[in-house]
């Protein structure tokens, strides 16, 4: 019986091979047959969880409580130092300093990652903006939101910290950051489902121990990650509390 | 357990007045008009037991409030409460999330130095296995418009 692998559709598309190669090598240093499945929208992939087609997922941290309260996973690991952060930024051009002088109605673009989007949008709470007020601007890539800025097309972009910071210096030089987030406690984690839940002792020790050798470095290193830590119950808990407050 | 603020701590000219806090303790409050604006992108976590005992604080919980976290830790909630709030907004905040639901409002807090802030808070009740354990309270940066109403509403709730 072959288990089904799946990463959150906001990876950057740098590292796809990254988690191909992954998926090798947990599948030798676990024994056990897995089949990586990559979805191109969170849609397609919340339906195959539904569906209870999922049993390894690198997941967004929005989809954490649906995976834990209504789908008995568990989280095995985070990346070390990694979380997810958002940015507002502008047109360079922009004369806007603040959020607060943002007025109603302003063209906002996103990409459809869920948790990038609802940081960004509550940063834009303090100038009075929320769903029923700015007009959408939904975006494949965190590029073409840059585009949408450059363009006029947009006045603001909401952005992953990470692809933001990882934009062409060109491209950066012509936008502004307006604000930044500092939140620290969002992260991704690889969680384990129900059918692959007697392994977890194993899946979590081969993770937490994958930077001590050679390969496993290698490996990490195509993802872009240097290390897996462990993800206590309580800790992810805590983090799906800290989503649910934040939704509202 | 909850000391009352002492002048030696407060920057500025303050006034004082006594709080009743919880029904049953009071406390000596000295309190400035200096306010310390919002930091962006920023958001202050903290936890409590169901009796509003602080168990856990953020970084972002100690640089706005003036606290240490010893200082915090085992302290009850209401060490923030400034008297500007109406005894009503917390009546209603643990009315809900006694009932289980979550509570959100915008609350005027009162910092060691005597200063305050204004936060958006949300507090929602920790449910573990079915039983309450605990209350986690987030706050982030406010609308000015709805901070510029709240300074209007509040003072007619007492």
């Amino acid at each position: 019986m072959s288990f089904m692998f799946t990463v959150s559709p906001d990876f950057t598309p740098d590292h796809l091979s990254g988690w191909y190669i992954f998926n090798t090598w947990i599948q030798r240093q676990t024994d056990t047959a897995i089949h990586l499945e990559m979805y191109n929208d969170f849609q397609s992939q919340r339906e195959a969880i539904k569906n209870d087609q999922i049993d390894l997922i690198y997941a967004n941290p929005f989809d954490a409580a649906m995976l834990v309260r209504d789908k008995g996973f568990q989280p095995l690991v985070k990346a070390v130092g990694e979380s997810d952060e958002a940015i507002i930024a502008v047109n360079a051009e922009n004369s806007v300093e603040d959020v607060v002088h943002l007025a109603e109605g302003i063209k906002v673009a996103f990409t459809e990652d869920p948790d990038v989007h609802m940081m960004g949008m509550i940063m834009l709470e303090p100038g009075d903006l929320d769903a029923s007020n700015i007009t959408p601007v939904l975006s494949d890539t965190y590029v073409l939101v840059a585009k949408h800025l450059l363009r006029g097309e947009a006045d603001v972009g909401i952005f992953l910290a990470e692809a933001y910071d990882g934009l062409s210096s060109m491209i950066k030089k012509q936008l502004r950051v307006l604000v930044r987030s500092q939140i620290s406690v969002i992260h991704h984690s690889l969680m384990i489902g129900p059918n692959l839940l007697d392994k977890k002792e194993q899946f979590q020790k081969v993770l937490v121990d994958m930077n001590a050798d050679e390969k496993g470095q290698g490996v990490l290193k195509s993802l872009n990650f240097t290390a897996w830590e462990k993800v206590e119950d309580d800790e992810m808990e805590f983090m799906i509390d800290l989503m649910d407050t934040l939704s509202m | 357990m909850i000391n009352d603020m002492k002048a030696e701590d407060i920057v500025g000219e303050y006034k004082e007045v006594t709080l009743d806090l919880y029904q049953s303790i009071s406390r000596k409050v000295l309190y400035t008009e200096v306010e310390t604006p919002y930091p962006d992108g920023k958001l202050i976590v903290s936890t409590t037991t169901p009796d509003g005992v602080i168990t856990h604080v953020n970084q972002s919980f100690i640089e706005m409030s003036g606290f240490s976290e010893n200082e915090l830790i085992g302290a009850p909630h209401a060490i923030l409460r400034h008297p500007d709030m109406p005894p009503a907004a917390f009546q209603d905040l643990w009315d809900t999330v006694n009932r289980g639901d979550k509570w959100q409002g915008f609350v005027k807090n009162l910092r060691k130095d005597g200063g305050y802030y204004w936060v958006k808070a949300t507090v929602i009740p920790n449910i573990r296995n079915g039983e309450l354990v605990a209350y986690t309270s987030v706050r982030r940066k406010p609308s000015r418009t709805k901070v510029d109403e709240c300074i209007k509403l509040y003072p007619t709730l007492f």
